[in-house]
């Protein structure tokens, strides 16, 4: 099974108001305030550690949760966030967020 | 409720300054006529005291940052704010500017930053108009060709207009020049007093008759009879709400780091250079004694029928010599919609009738002969 790695968008706009975030969408200035869950993926987005892996030690350590009903419902989670640029997401580590700006992506 | 106003609450009972303009620089490449600022440099903080703001103001909490001026891109370091205010501490940037230094490279540079909007000064479609007023030949012709380069990149372009009398005649060729660029635009017929308190400026608004006009351009409001509707009187919800965000969710710095609860209400609170953002915010005198205003402590206005419904800046209240009084451009604008004098302009209208029905008592001059007060 191959594993899925998140990376916030360097972008979208984003502060905590104590405690929950606040994101506005890269693609259409669109206010989003994440939820408990959303939050941790954002937080832990780096490009370099798995979903999985942050599902294993950061969603079910803070949620009764099954293992894979989590990583499922985290990784829709995920693709929505994709979907609005909140998130990209990749296959493969993703070291975006060290590439200056003006360099072709 | 939209999401955007439970931020908004959210960030109020928290005491949270959600956005924050910062002026760059008061430095321009135009000379408007209308401008209230002195373009001179008066000792602009540098580019590490920016960038240690920014720090400050993440930490607060800020999540809209704009960056304004004078004209921005005359900051040789413009590009480094900009990329570390949304790359490192990731603001949502809107930029205010008169667009004239923004060319294809600078457009695309944009793009790739990403900010939230772009706000261009235009005054008119006409370069004879528009020209007249920026005091710089060949400012329309570069502002809209920079409109042009940003929106070729994605971008989104607002154009910001001031009714002026020079240009009140155009401003609905200038909303067709927009609509034509697939450009918001907004109108203001508000006129600022210059920092240095001079109010010669007011003298360019476009009065009542013109002002009355407009506001019943129904292309600009809409339903026409429900924006000129008398207003509902003011009733205790009313009279308990803040008379707008300044100092509540949002201030103002300067180039030269003073902060104000608004860029049009510049009283002092503090400055950055000395101390630090969040002690200003959270414990200057003056930021939360503008904070403690409501409706129903205003003097005049507690009793006016347009209460509920004035647009009353008590920036511009203050800049007539008192925070808690009327702002009598305001009261203009809902005279001019609504047909019904504020109580501000009847207290005036009386105090100038009692003048002019003063009298000389017969056989005794009003004004003494010469040489009596010798």
């Amino acid at each position: 099974m191959s594993r899925l790695y998140l990376v916030r968008n360097p972008r979208a706009a984003a502060r905590s108001l104590d405690g929950e975030m606040m994101i506005m969408s890269a693609r259409d200035s669109t206010l989003f305030t994440l939820n408990e869950t959303a939050t941790i993926l954002w937080q832990s987005a780096d490009g370099a550690t798995p979903l999985d892996e942050i599902v294993e030690k950061k969603i079910c350590t803070e949620f009764e949760v099954e293992p894979a009903e989590a990583l499922a419902d985290a990784e829709a989670l995920a693709r929505e966030l994709a979907g609005h640029e909140i998130l990209q997401i990749s296959e493969v580590p993703i070291t975006l967020l060290q590439q200056p700006v003006g360099e072709k992506r | 409720m939209s999401l955007l106003q439970e931020v908004n609450e959210k960030a109020l009972a928290r005491n949270i300054p959600l956005s924050v303009q910062l002026d760059l620089t008061y430095r321009c490449n135009e000379r408007c006529v209308h401008c209230y600022l002195d373009h001179d440099d008066h000792g602009e903080m540098t580019t590490s005291e920016i960038k240690h703001l920014l720090d400050e103001l993440a930490d607060a909490g800020v999540f809209v940052l704009s960056l304004s001026g004078g004209e921005i891109f005359l900051r040789k370091d413009f590009f480094e704010i900009l990329e570390y205010a949304r790359l490192q501490k990731q603001f949502c940037v809107k930029l205010k500017t008169n667009a004239i230094m923004i060319r294809e490279r600078e457009a695309a540079r944009l793009q790739e930053i990403g900010v939230e909007s772009i706000q261009i000064s235009i005054y008119s479609h006409r370069p004879v108009v528009h020209d007249a007023i920026t005091l710089v030949p060949g400012s329309l012709q570069r502002s809209i060709d920079a409109a042009r380069f940003l929106k070729s990149q994605g971008l989104r372009v607002i154009f910001a207009n001031v009714l002026m009398v020079q240009n009140v005649q155009d401003y609905q060729g200038m909303r067709a020049l927009a609509n034509e660029l697939g450009i918001e635009c907004t109108l203001d017929p508000t006129i600022t007093p210059m920092m240095d308190g001079n109010r010669s400026v007011l003298n360019m608004g476009i009065g009542h008759e013109t002002l009355r006009q407009v506001f019943r351009d129904q292309a600009l409001v809409g339903d026409v009879d429900e924006f000129c509707a008398v207003p509902a009187p003011g009733d205790e919800n009313s009279l308990s709400a803040l008379p707008c965000s300044a100092g509540h969710t949002s201030c103002y710095v300067s180039p030269y780091g003073d902060v104000f609860p608004c860029v049009q209400f510049p009283i002092p609170t503090g400055n950055v250079r000395r101390q630090k953002f969040l002690d200003i915010w959270r414990n200057s005198e003056t930021m939360n004694e503008v904070r403690s205003i409501r409706l129903k402590d205003l003097n005049t206005c507690t009793s006016c029928t347009h209460v509920g419904s004035c647009t009353r800046c008590p920036g511009l209240a203050y800049m007539e010599g008192n925070m808690r009084g009327p702002s009598s451009q305001d009261c203009e604008k809902s005279f001019a919609r609504t047909g019904i004098p504020s109580a501000n302009m009847i207290a005036k209208k009386w105090s100038t009738a009692n003048l002019v029905q003063i009298r000389a008592l017969p056989g005794v001059p009003i004004i003494p002969a010469a040489g009596a007060l010798a």
